[in-house]
């Protein structure tokens, strides 16, 4: 009984040293964060929209800031995958207020009447809450043998050499960090999953295809040469709109396309 | 006549032998472990309705998967 009495004024006491700090500061901005869950450890219940509250001052610009903010602090079972928080590993691509972004690089919309709404990537199967299950997305991207692949290699045993213009044909390809952002984002790949490769893919394909390096532009053509794997884009260009890097997936494609037509 | 099972149920008794026969793949002294896993891992969801169309759907990938990965001849043993 003492001890808690002790205890209280001693919290009290606290209380009162943060208000006449704190009393100069300005009012919480508390902004709804609507969270996508859903967890197999109990199957059978239906995925739903948690609502969280993030006061704005106490919290990073980035909508990641304030996803880990609520994992550390309201409720830790919250799942997502996040890395480098810096939009160079493209862990936390979800779907943030509609588009298919990476939350590290997704700024809060600073207006607090306004809900935000956290989903995983779209049409993907779900492993937990903000979590997708990216398997085939990587079987596809394994199935165009992202590799450098060549019979010859130069005489003196040392670099293979490329000119500045072959090199300059990789800009705006390379850059693309596998998020599948652009892949989720196209309705094409929503309803033909298995077979269509998806902008990402394909744009990792045209890569590897326009490499100078690269000796085998014909086989890797000759396997793109059918009605599913490429040409299941319908230039929607869903994919350039999403890109969290600012690349064109949509273009890449075309280009491929007029490759193989002049084959 | 036996009653007639729908899609789903019957992909759920196809997941069930799978299963059954890849434990039969393992080392005679180990198998009953794996049937036991087996029997546990299906009994748990024992109770799920029928028409719990979605979540049955997601029980088939996850138990799919499992196969591919306890069908590794590596995987010996199971506990």
């Amino acid at each position: 009984m003492m001890n808690s009495v002790l205890k209280r004024s001693v919290v009290n006491g606290l209380n009162l040293q943060r208000g006449l700090a704190t009393a100069t500061a300005v009012a919480p901005r508390l902004k709804n964060f609507k969270v996508y869950r859903w967890s197999p450890d109990e199957p059978s219940k239906k995925p739903y929209l948690q609502t969280f509250q993030v006061d704005l001052n106490e919290c990073g610009p980035m909508v990641l800031d304030a996803l880990l903010k609520i994992k550390n602090e309201q409720d830790a079972t919250l799942t997502l995958r996040r890395s480098c928080r810096e939009g160079i590993c493209g862990s936390c691509a979800m779907n943030i207020g509609g588009r298919n972004t990476l939350a590290c690089l997704c700024k809060i919309d600073q207006n607090e009447s306004k809900d935000l709404k956290v989903y995983p990537l779209p049409h993907m199967y779900i492993v937990k809450d903000l979590v997708p299950d990216l398997t085939n997305f990587y079987q596809q991207y394994k199935s165009i043998q992202p590799y450098l692949q060549r019979k010859s290699y130069p005489e003196d045993g040392k670099e293979i050499l490329q000119s500045v213009e072959d090199r300059k044909k990789l800009d705006g390809l390379y850059e693309c960090i596998l998020c599948a952002c652009c892949s989720t984002s196209c309705p094409s790949y929503w309803w033909n999953q298995e077979q269509y490769l998806g902008p990402a893919v394909l744009l990792q394909a045209y890569r590897w295809l326009i490499d100078s390096r690269d000796q085998a532009a014909q086989t890797r053509k000759a396997m793109l040469q059918n009605t599913m794997s490429l040409y299941r884009c319908h230039t929607i260009m869903n994919c350039t709109r999403t890109c969290p890097k600012g690349l064109n997936p949509g273009l890449a494609i075309a280009e491929i396309k007029k490759e193989l037509a002049t084959d | 006549m036996a009653k007639r099972l729908s899609g789903l149920q019957k992909e759920v008794l196809h997941l069930y032998r799978a299963s059954v026969r890849v434990a039969h793949t393992k080392p005679k002294q180990n198998q009953p472990h794996f049937i036991n896993y087996i029997r546990e891992e299906f009994g748990k969801h024992k109770d799920l309705p029928k028409r719990d169309f979605t979540t049955i759907e997601h029980l088939l990938r996850v138990g799919n998967k499992r196969i591919n990965l306890y069908s590794s001849p590596e995987l010996k043993d199971i506990n």
